[in-house]
Protein backbone atom coordinates (compact mmCIF):
# COMPACT_ATOMS: atom_id res chain seq x y z
CA UNK A 1 0.00 0.00 0.00
CA UNK A 2 0.95 3.55 -0.70
CA UNK A 3 2.86 5.32 2.42
CA UNK A 4 0.78 8.46 2.51
CA UNK A 5 -1.99 6.39 2.31
CA UNK A 6 -1.10 3.76 5.38
CA UNK A 7 0.01 7.53 7.15
CA UNK A 8 -3.16 9.01 6.82
CA UNK A 9 -5.09 5.58 7.86
CA UNK A 10 -2.96 5.46 10.88
CA UNK A 11 -3.35 8.80 12.04
CA UNK A 12 -6.96 8.83 11.49
CA UNK A 13 -7.19 5.56 13.73
CA UNK A 14 -5.34 7.08 16.27
CA UNK A 15 -7.80 10.24 16.13
CA UNK A 16 -10.51 7.62 16.29
CA UNK A 17 -9.65 5.65 19.32
CA UNK A 18 -7.88 8.42 21.41
CA UNK A 19 -10.44 9.37 23.58
CA UNK A 20 -10.01 12.58 26.31
CA UNK A 21 -7.81 14.70 24.89
CA UNK A 22 -4.50 15.12 22.52
CA UNK A 23 -2.78 13.71 25.34
CA UNK A 24 -4.53 10.65 24.77
CA UNK A 25 -2.48 10.03 21.71
CA UNK A 26 0.64 9.36 22.62
CA UNK A 27 0.41 5.88 23.16
CA UNK A 28 -0.69 5.07 19.72
CA UNK A 29 2.44 7.20 18.43
CA UNK A 30 5.03 5.46 20.10
CA UNK A 31 3.00 2.40 18.98
CA UNK A 32 3.37 3.41 14.82
CA UNK A 33 6.76 4.49 15.85
CA UNK A 34 7.71 0.36 17.16
CA UNK A 35 5.10 -1.00 13.93
CA UNK A 36 6.36 0.89 11.47
CA UNK A 37 9.62 2.91 12.25
CA UNK A 38 8.76 6.10 10.48
CA UNK A 39 9.92 7.84 13.42
CA UNK A 40 11.79 7.46 16.83
CA UNK A 41 10.95 7.11 19.98
CA UNK A 42 13.27 9.68 21.02
CA UNK A 43 11.39 11.77 18.76
CA UNK A 44 7.98 11.73 20.77
CA UNK A 45 9.79 13.05 24.11
CA UNK A 46 11.11 16.25 21.60
CA UNK A 47 7.42 16.55 20.38
CA UNK A 48 5.62 16.26 23.61
CA UNK A 49 8.18 19.27 24.74
CA UNK A 50 7.53 21.35 21.47
CA UNK A 51 4.33 20.43 21.57
CA UNK A 52 3.76 22.10 25.21
CA UNK A 53 6.07 25.02 24.86
CA UNK A 54 4.06 26.31 21.75
CA UNK A 55 0.71 27.31 21.36
CA UNK A 56 -2.46 25.57 20.30
CA UNK A 57 -4.08 22.41 21.30
CA UNK A 58 -1.09 19.56 22.10
CA UNK A 59 -2.87 16.92 20.01
CA UNK A 60 -2.48 19.02 16.98
CA UNK A 61 1.05 20.24 17.64
CA UNK A 62 1.92 16.57 18.00
CA UNK A 63 0.34 15.58 14.99
CA UNK A 64 2.18 18.67 12.60
CA UNK A 65 5.34 18.09 14.74
CA UNK A 66 5.52 14.23 13.70
CA UNK A 67 4.51 14.64 9.94
CA UNK A 68 7.04 17.58 9.61
CA UNK A 69 9.54 15.28 11.56
CA UNK A 70 8.54 12.53 8.74
CA UNK A 71 8.33 14.47 5.82
CA UNK A 72 8.43 18.21 5.62
CA UNK A 73 5.21 20.62 6.32
CA UNK A 74 2.92 19.16 3.40
CA UNK A 75 3.13 15.83 5.46
CA UNK A 76 2.70 18.07 8.44
CA UNK A 77 -0.99 19.18 7.20
CA UNK A 78 -1.71 16.27 6.43
CA UNK A 79 -1.45 13.66 9.61
CA UNK A 80 -3.00 17.02 11.40
CA UNK A 81 -5.99 16.77 9.03
CA UNK A 82 -6.36 12.99 9.14
CA UNK A 83 -5.92 12.68 12.88
CA UNK A 84 -8.94 15.97 13.10
CA UNK A 85 -11.17 14.54 10.70
CA UNK A 86 -12.63 11.48 13.09
CA UNK A 87 -13.43 14.02 15.70
CA UNK A 88 -15.01 16.37 13.45
CA UNK A 89 -17.20 13.91 11.95
CA UNK A 90 -17.99 12.23 15.39
CA UNK A 91 -18.67 15.81 16.51
CA UNK A 92 -21.23 16.49 13.79
CA UNK A 93 -23.44 13.76 14.20
CA UNK A 94 -23.47 14.29 17.86
CA UNK A 95 -24.77 18.09 16.91
CA UNK A 96 -27.25 16.82 14.96
CA UNK A 97 -28.42 14.18 17.46
CA UNK A 98 -28.53 16.94 20.24
CA UNK A 99 -30.20 19.43 18.07
CA UNK A 100 -33.06 17.06 18.00
CA UNK A 101 -33.30 16.21 21.42
CA UNK A 102 -31.56 19.64 23.01
CA UNK A 103 -34.80 20.39 24.38
CA UNK A 104 -35.51 17.03 25.86
CA UNK A 105 -36.14 16.56 29.73
CA UNK A 106 -33.98 13.55 29.83
CA UNK A 107 -31.07 15.19 28.00
CA UNK A 108 -31.80 18.26 30.45
CA UNK A 109 -30.92 16.13 33.33
CA UNK A 110 -28.39 14.10 32.23
CA UNK A 111 -26.23 17.72 31.66
CA UNK A 112 -27.54 18.85 35.20
CA UNK A 113 -25.24 15.87 36.29
CA UNK A 114 -22.59 16.22 33.53
CA UNK A 115 -21.95 19.91 34.59
CA UNK A 116 -20.44 19.91 38.16
CA UNK A 117 -18.45 16.51 36.69
CA UNK A 118 -16.94 18.70 34.20
CA UNK A 119 -15.73 21.75 36.61
CA UNK A 120 -13.93 18.72 38.85
CA UNK A 121 -12.16 17.76 36.24
CA UNK A 122 -10.93 20.87 34.51
CA UNK A 123 -10.12 21.65 38.00
CA UNK A 124 -8.11 18.12 38.70
CA UNK A 125 -6.69 19.07 35.27
CA UNK A 126 -5.07 22.22 36.28
CA UNK A 127 -3.79 20.97 39.31
CA UNK A 128 -0.87 19.80 37.62
CA UNK A 129 -0.31 23.75 35.96
CA UNK A 130 -0.68 24.95 39.83
CA UNK A 131 1.46 22.75 41.04
CA UNK A 132 4.69 23.46 38.30
CA UNK A 133 3.44 27.07 39.30
CA UNK A 134 3.81 27.47 42.82
CA UNK A 135 5.40 24.70 44.14
CA UNK A 136 9.56 24.62 44.01
CA UNK A 137 10.90 21.23 42.48
CA UNK A 138 12.78 20.77 45.22
CA UNK A 139 11.70 19.92 49.17
CA UNK A 140 7.89 21.44 48.24
CA UNK A 141 8.61 24.61 48.72
CA UNK A 142 6.33 27.41 47.96
CA UNK A 143 7.67 29.79 45.00
CA UNK A 144 6.91 32.80 46.53
CA UNK A 145 8.15 34.66 43.41
CA UNK A 146 5.34 33.53 41.68
CA UNK A 147 2.61 33.67 43.64
CA UNK A 148 3.20 37.44 44.52
CA UNK A 149 2.96 37.69 41.01
CA UNK A 150 0.01 35.67 40.64
CA UNK A 151 -1.68 37.66 43.10
CA UNK A 152 -0.27 41.33 41.98
CA UNK A 153 -1.35 39.93 38.61
CA UNK A 154 -4.78 38.38 39.50
CA UNK A 155 -5.87 42.35 40.68
CA UNK A 156 -4.95 43.90 37.82
CA UNK A 157 -6.37 41.37 35.27
CA UNK A 158 -10.11 41.81 37.36
CA UNK A 159 -9.67 45.60 37.92
CA UNK A 160 -8.28 46.84 34.20
CA UNK A 161 -10.66 43.74 32.83
CA UNK A 162 -7.83 42.53 30.66
CA UNK A 163 -8.01 40.23 27.52
CA UNK A 164 -6.63 37.35 28.39
CA UNK A 165 -4.18 37.85 25.46
CA UNK A 166 -2.84 40.89 26.81
CA UNK A 167 -2.40 39.18 29.92
CA UNK A 168 -0.56 36.33 28.48
CA UNK A 169 1.79 38.52 26.53
CA UNK A 170 2.98 40.65 30.03
CA UNK A 171 4.00 37.31 31.44
CA UNK A 172 5.24 36.24 28.55
CA UNK A 173 7.71 39.42 28.68
CA UNK A 174 7.45 39.12 32.62
CA UNK A 175 8.78 35.98 32.25
CA UNK A 176 12.06 36.83 30.17
CA UNK A 177 12.73 39.78 31.89
CA UNK A 178 12.95 38.25 35.27
CA UNK A 179 14.22 35.06 34.19
CA UNK A 180 11.54 32.98 36.12
CA UNK B 1 -52.10 59.63 -24.49
CA UNK B 2 -48.55 60.04 -25.52
CA UNK B 3 -47.86 60.92 -21.99
CA UNK B 4 -48.91 58.27 -20.17
CA UNK B 5 -47.36 55.41 -22.61
CA UNK B 6 -44.08 57.51 -21.64
CA UNK B 7 -44.77 57.48 -17.70
CA UNK B 8 -45.79 53.70 -18.36
CA UNK B 9 -42.44 53.22 -20.15
CA UNK B 10 -40.76 55.05 -16.82
CA UNK B 11 -42.53 52.80 -14.26
CA UNK B 12 -41.33 49.71 -16.14
CA UNK B 13 -37.93 51.44 -16.85
CA UNK B 14 -37.60 51.88 -12.86
CA UNK B 15 -39.35 48.53 -11.96
CA UNK B 16 -36.57 46.87 -14.11
CA UNK B 17 -33.91 48.59 -12.71
CA UNK B 18 -35.09 48.15 -9.64
CA UNK B 19 -35.18 44.67 -10.03
CA UNK B 20 -31.93 44.79 -11.94
CA UNK B 21 -30.21 46.50 -8.56
CA UNK B 22 -31.68 44.56 -6.39
CA UNK B 23 -30.65 41.35 -7.88
CA UNK B 24 -27.27 42.30 -8.32
CA UNK B 25 -26.78 43.50 -4.60
CA UNK B 26 -28.68 39.91 -3.87
CA UNK B 27 -25.89 38.43 -5.55
CA UNK B 28 -23.09 40.35 -4.50
CA UNK B 29 -23.40 41.41 -1.35
CA UNK B 30 -25.04 38.59 0.51
CA UNK B 31 -22.21 36.10 -0.55
CA UNK B 32 -19.80 39.39 0.67
CA UNK B 33 -21.69 39.35 4.03
CA UNK B 34 -21.76 35.53 4.13
CA UNK B 35 -18.09 35.31 3.58
CA UNK B 36 -17.24 37.99 6.09
CA UNK B 37 -19.34 36.02 8.69
CA UNK B 38 -17.34 32.78 7.91
CA UNK B 39 -13.92 34.88 7.77
CA UNK B 40 -15.01 35.87 11.22
CA UNK B 41 -15.26 32.30 12.29
CA UNK B 42 -12.32 31.75 11.35
CA UNK B 43 -10.17 34.22 12.67
CA UNK B 44 -11.58 34.19 16.12
CA UNK B 45 -10.79 30.57 16.20
CA UNK B 46 -7.90 31.22 14.99
CA UNK B 47 -7.14 33.55 17.59
CA UNK B 48 -8.07 31.07 20.24
CA UNK B 49 -5.57 28.54 18.59
CA UNK B 50 -2.99 31.21 18.87
CA UNK B 51 -3.15 31.93 22.72
CA UNK B 52 -4.10 28.16 23.74
CA UNK B 53 -0.82 26.95 26.05
CA UNK B 54 -1.12 23.68 27.58
CA UNK B 55 -3.91 21.71 25.91
CA UNK B 56 -8.20 21.41 25.45
CA UNK B 57 -8.66 22.79 28.85
CA UNK B 58 -6.15 25.83 28.75
CA UNK B 59 -8.49 27.57 25.89
CA UNK B 60 -11.27 27.91 28.19
CA UNK B 61 -10.68 31.56 28.79
CA UNK B 62 -10.13 32.58 25.29
CA UNK B 63 -13.44 30.85 24.42
CA UNK B 64 -15.40 33.05 27.00
CA UNK B 65 -13.52 36.09 25.94
CA UNK B 66 -13.92 35.57 22.38
CA UNK B 67 -17.06 33.47 21.93
CA UNK B 68 -19.06 33.94 24.91
CA UNK B 69 -18.22 37.69 26.05
CA UNK B 70 -17.26 39.11 22.60
CA UNK B 71 -19.68 37.39 19.86
CA UNK B 72 -22.11 35.57 22.03
CA UNK B 73 -22.12 32.57 19.19
CA UNK B 74 -23.02 30.55 22.48
CA UNK B 75 -22.99 30.40 26.32
CA UNK B 76 -21.45 29.24 29.71
CA UNK B 77 -24.01 25.95 29.92
CA UNK B 78 -23.58 25.16 26.69
CA UNK B 79 -19.69 25.46 26.61
CA UNK B 80 -19.63 23.30 29.75
CA UNK B 81 -22.23 20.57 27.61
CA UNK B 82 -19.53 20.37 24.96
CA UNK B 83 -17.03 19.82 26.97
CA UNK B 84 -18.62 17.10 28.61
CA UNK B 85 -19.14 15.13 25.47
CA UNK B 86 -15.49 15.99 24.31
CA UNK B 87 -14.52 14.12 27.18
CA UNK B 88 -16.06 10.87 25.72
CA UNK B 89 -16.15 11.29 22.20
CA UNK B 90 -12.55 10.79 20.14
CA UNK B 91 -10.15 13.67 19.49
CA UNK B 92 -8.47 16.74 20.02
CA UNK B 93 -10.54 18.61 22.72
CA UNK B 94 -10.00 21.82 21.30
CA UNK B 95 -11.31 20.52 17.88
CA UNK B 96 -14.22 18.57 19.28
CA UNK B 97 -15.51 22.20 21.23
CA UNK B 98 -14.79 24.16 17.94
CA UNK B 99 -17.08 22.30 15.62
CA UNK B 100 -19.78 22.18 18.15
CA UNK B 101 -20.07 26.19 17.92
CA UNK B 102 -19.69 26.13 14.50
CA UNK B 103 -22.26 23.81 13.83
CA UNK B 104 -24.77 25.55 16.14
CA UNK B 105 -23.80 29.19 14.40
CA UNK B 106 -24.14 27.90 10.71
CA UNK B 107 -24.05 23.79 9.86
CA UNK B 108 -21.68 21.75 8.52
CA UNK B 109 -19.43 24.61 6.81
CA UNK B 110 -19.11 26.92 9.89
CA UNK B 111 -17.98 24.11 12.17
CA UNK B 112 -14.99 23.06 9.44
CA UNK B 113 -14.44 26.61 9.21
CA UNK B 114 -14.11 27.01 13.06
CA UNK B 115 -12.07 24.31 12.95
CA UNK B 116 -9.75 24.79 10.54
CA UNK B 117 -9.52 28.43 12.15
CA UNK B 118 -8.31 26.81 15.23
CA UNK B 119 -5.74 24.26 14.27
CA UNK B 120 -3.69 26.57 11.41
CA UNK B 121 -2.09 28.52 13.87
CA UNK B 122 -0.74 24.79 15.02
CA UNK B 123 0.08 24.14 11.44
CA UNK B 124 1.82 27.50 11.11
CA UNK B 125 4.31 27.39 13.61
CA UNK B 126 4.88 24.08 14.14
CA UNK B 127 5.92 23.95 10.76
CA UNK B 128 8.28 26.99 10.99
CA UNK B 129 10.15 25.53 14.34
CA UNK B 130 10.46 21.99 13.05
CA UNK B 131 12.23 23.37 9.89
CA UNK B 132 14.53 25.77 11.70
CA UNK B 133 15.19 24.72 15.40
CA UNK B 134 14.86 21.61 16.63
CA UNK B 135 15.77 22.39 20.01
CA UNK B 136 13.24 25.15 19.94
CA UNK B 137 11.68 24.15 23.56
CA UNK B 138 15.45 24.19 24.78
CA UNK B 139 15.91 27.34 24.36
CA UNK B 140 16.41 29.54 27.51
CA UNK B 141 13.96 32.42 26.59
CA UNK B 142 11.74 30.00 25.49
CA UNK B 143 12.08 28.32 28.89
CA UNK B 144 11.40 31.87 30.56
CA UNK B 145 8.71 33.17 28.80
CA UNK B 146 6.48 29.45 29.60
CA UNK B 147 7.86 30.13 32.87
CA UNK B 148 5.89 33.50 32.72
CA UNK B 149 2.60 32.44 30.82
CA UNK B 150 2.51 29.71 32.99
CA UNK B 151 1.23 32.27 35.59
CA UNK B 152 -0.73 33.86 33.18
CA UNK B 153 -2.89 30.37 32.57
CA UNK B 154 -3.08 29.95 36.34
CA UNK B 155 -4.83 33.02 36.85
CA UNK B 156 -6.81 32.91 33.60
CA UNK B 157 -7.51 28.95 34.56
CA UNK B 158 -8.55 29.80 38.12
CA UNK B 159 -11.11 32.73 37.49
CA UNK B 160 -12.48 30.63 34.47
CA UNK B 161 -13.32 27.60 37.19
CA UNK B 162 -14.43 29.83 39.42
CA UNK B 163 -17.08 31.14 37.01
CA UNK B 164 -18.11 26.99 35.81
CA UNK B 165 -18.42 26.33 39.40
CA UNK B 166 -21.35 28.72 39.85
CA UNK B 167 -22.79 27.50 36.90
CA UNK B 168 -22.50 23.72 37.33
CA UNK B 169 -22.49 23.80 41.38
CA UNK B 170 -26.09 24.64 42.37
CA UNK B 171 -27.61 22.66 44.69
CA UNK B 172 -26.70 19.88 47.68
CA UNK B 173 -26.89 17.07 44.36
CA UNK B 174 -24.53 18.92 41.94
CA UNK B 175 -21.94 19.39 45.11
CA UNK B 176 -21.74 15.93 45.46
CA UNK B 177 -21.16 14.82 41.79
CA UNK B 178 -18.69 17.86 42.32
CA UNK B 179 -17.01 16.46 45.36
CA UNK B 180 -17.06 12.77 44.32
CA UNK B 181 -15.73 13.44 40.74
CA UNK B 182 -12.85 15.77 41.96
CA UNK B 183 -11.85 12.80 44.69
CA UNK B 184 -12.30 10.20 41.81
CA UNK B 185 -10.24 12.24 39.50
CA UNK B 186 -7.16 13.24 41.78
CA UNK B 187 -6.67 9.95 43.46
CA UNK B 188 -7.28 7.27 40.98
CA UNK B 189 -6.83 6.11 37.43
CA UNK B 190 -10.80 5.64 36.83
CA UNK B 191 -11.08 6.51 33.26
CA UNK B 192 -12.11 10.14 32.57
CA UNK B 193 -15.08 8.56 30.24
CA UNK B 194 -16.39 6.46 33.16
CA UNK B 195 -16.31 9.36 35.50
CA UNK B 196 -18.30 11.41 32.77
CA UNK B 197 -20.81 8.52 31.71
CA UNK B 198 -21.59 7.78 35.86
CA UNK B 199 -22.25 11.95 36.43
CA UNK B 200 -24.48 11.97 33.87
CA UNK B 201 -26.67 8.59 35.31
CA UNK B 202 -26.68 10.81 38.50
CA UNK B 203 -28.29 13.80 36.95
CA UNK B 204 -31.54 11.86 35.48
CA UNK B 205 -31.21 9.63 39.05
CA UNK B 206 -30.93 13.02 40.87
CA UNK B 207 -33.18 14.90 38.70
CA UNK B 208 -36.02 12.32 39.09
CA UNK B 209 -35.47 12.31 43.40
CA UNK B 210 -36.17 15.99 42.90
CA UNK B 211 -39.38 15.82 41.09
CA UNK B 212 -40.36 13.17 43.53
CA UNK B 213 -39.73 15.18 46.28
CA UNK B 214 -41.54 18.16 44.95
CA UNK B 215 -44.80 16.39 44.34
CA UNK B 216 -44.69 14.49 47.79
Amino acid sequence: MNTVVLIMIEFFLTGLFAVGGGLATIPFLEEMSVKYGWFSLDMLSTMIAVSESTPGPIGVNMATYIGNVMNGPLMGIITTLSLVAPSFLVILLVSRVLEKFQKSKLVQNLFYGLRPAVVALILSACLGIFKTTFLLPEAFSLNFVNLALFGVLLFVYKKYKLNPIVLISICAVLGIVLSL
Amino acid sequence: MKDQKNSLDIKKLARASFCLTFSFLNHTITPVIKLKKYLEYYLTWFRIGLFTFGGGYAMLPMIEKEVIERHHWTTEDEVMNYYAIAQCTPGVIAVNVSTFVGYFQSGVLGALVSTLGVISPSILIISAIAGILSSFSDLAVVQHALAGIRIAVSILMSTSIIKLFKKGVVDIYTSVIFGVALVIAVMSNVPTVLIVISAGALGVIFSMLKAKGARS
